[in-house]
């Protein structure tokens, strides 16, 4: 398994969110605010690298009729932990989040990269997995956070900045005054438009290169 | 009493959409919607499994993990719940009610890993509802799925036979059609019930 494929998988060609259509709930719930995103992104990218790991490393011992109730298990341990610490130091994060922190455990990328690769392959190449996965859905989280956030109230990374540094007023960026803002687009409503619409961007440009690579080889 | 099961049951089918305003149980809700049959069998089978693991985890909460202090393992144990009453569920209608299990077949293992389940039982812990009130949210909470569902696999099929742009094909239509629901959903939003 060489790196560099399992970097584009996770990011672009196999991407858990917008090719797998895996995790689609936490995806539209919390992407609100870019500092929801990247902190969702972040605690999720922490679970499923330890996760991937643990059972990576088991994975000759689970047996085999009962392996999903052992993942779920190693799941709920690890999302308990990232429970806990975000509560004590990064409350802000953890108030705003709400229940779907503790949801990760049944968040479907994790057990169904734990199913689909951490069950089959070394543990390098696991931990690994788990890397470029959580990359690949932070990144999606935060494209759709700075996409709400932008034009549905005019703002860049709101809240980000006093939480980190403790300055600031934690306002953000206001980049166009917040009444102008498209409110509809911070609600459920713009939740399932924007997943929409950048599914549908990944759908064209992955059937452009396919049909650009047919061309080459029929030249 | 009746006036606040009554708001509750309300805001859970109607204003607090587990879907359309939760985003709780999106997976199955994309998933097993393309007809109306298997929909209203997976919305049947959530609301069943829903009220059942309300009241199950209530007790659980109140009567072993609150009095042993073991609150931070409620995720855990709440899960391991939630699986073994889907595994006793899928068990007993074998065995009593082959019609209903053959009916929801498929569906039922899959609602172990619904969020919309792990969802309910931890808001409900949340919100410090009591006994009835946890049952209630449950149920209700589950009806509004099924509402939902049914609702959404209704138009699926009719977008089938629509004219979209090909890079919207499959799931982001989907999605499209999603958002036009959450929107009519959201005139129920705002509205106050008993004050």
């Amino acid at each position: 398994m060489n790196i560099k494929k399992q970097f584009k998988d996770g990011l672009i060609t196999n991407n858990p969110v917008l090719v797998q259509l895996l995790g689609m709930c936490s995806t539209m719930a919390i992407t609100t605010m870019f500092f929801n995103g990247i902190g969702m992104g972040i605690s999720v990218l922490i679970i499923l690298t330890c996760c991937n790991v643990v059972i990576s490393a088991m994975r000759k011992i689970i047996p085999n009729d009962i392996r999903i109730a052992v993942f779920v298990v190693i799941i709920a341990g690890f999302v308990t932990i990232v429970d806990l610490l975000l509560q004590a130091y990064v409350p802000a994060l953890s108030e705003s989040l709400g229940v779907f922190i503790p949801l990760i455990v049944v968040n479907c990328i994790i057990i169904g990269r734990a199913e689909a690769f951490a069950a089959k392959n070394s543990v390098g190449a696991s931990a690994l997995d788990g890397i470029f996965q959580g990359l690949g859905y932070t990144i999606v989280l935060t494209v759709m956070c700075i996409i709400r956030e932008f034009l549905g109230s005019g703002s860049f990374g709101k809240g980000i900045i006093n939480t980190v540094s403790g300055i600031g007023t934690g306002n953000g960026l206001q980049i166009f005054p917040e009444e102008f803002g498209a409110k509809l687009l911070t609600m459920p409503f713009g939740g399932f438009l924007t997943l929409g619409c950048l599914i549908a961007v990944v759908q064209y440009a992955l059937r452009k290169s396919a049909e650009k690579k047919e061309k080459e080889g029929n030249e | 009493m009746l006036t606040s099961i009554l708001s509750i049951s309300l805001g859970a089918i109607l204003i607090n959409n587990f879907i359309f305003s939760q985003f709780l149980g999106c997976c199955p809700f994309l998933g097993c919607s393309s007809k109306v049959d298997t929909a209203v069998g997976m919305g049947l089978a959530v609301t069943f499994v829903m009220g059942l693991a309300s009241a199950i985890c209530w007790v659980v909460n109140e009567y072993v993990l609150m009095p042993l202090g073991l609150a931070f393992l409620q995720t855990l144990t709440f899960i391991l719940v939630i699986a073994a009453l889907v595994q006793f569920v899928e068990m007993f209608l074998k065995k009593s009610i082959p019609s209903l299990y053959s009916a929801l077949g498929i569906y039922l293992p899959l609602i172990t890993t619904n969020c919309a389940v792990l969802g309910v039982v931890l808001l409900n812990v949340q919100n410090k509802y009591n006994f009835l009130e946890s049952t209630v949210y449950g149920i209700t909470g589950g009806l509004g799925f099924l509402l939902a569902i049914v609702l959404f696999a209704s138009v699926r099929e009719r977008v089938e036979f629509a004219e979209y742009p090909k890079s919207f094909e499959g799931f982001p239509i989907c999605l499209v059609t999603a958002s036009l629901l959450a929107l009519a959903f959201m005139g129920f939003s705002g509205m106050k019930i008993f004050g």
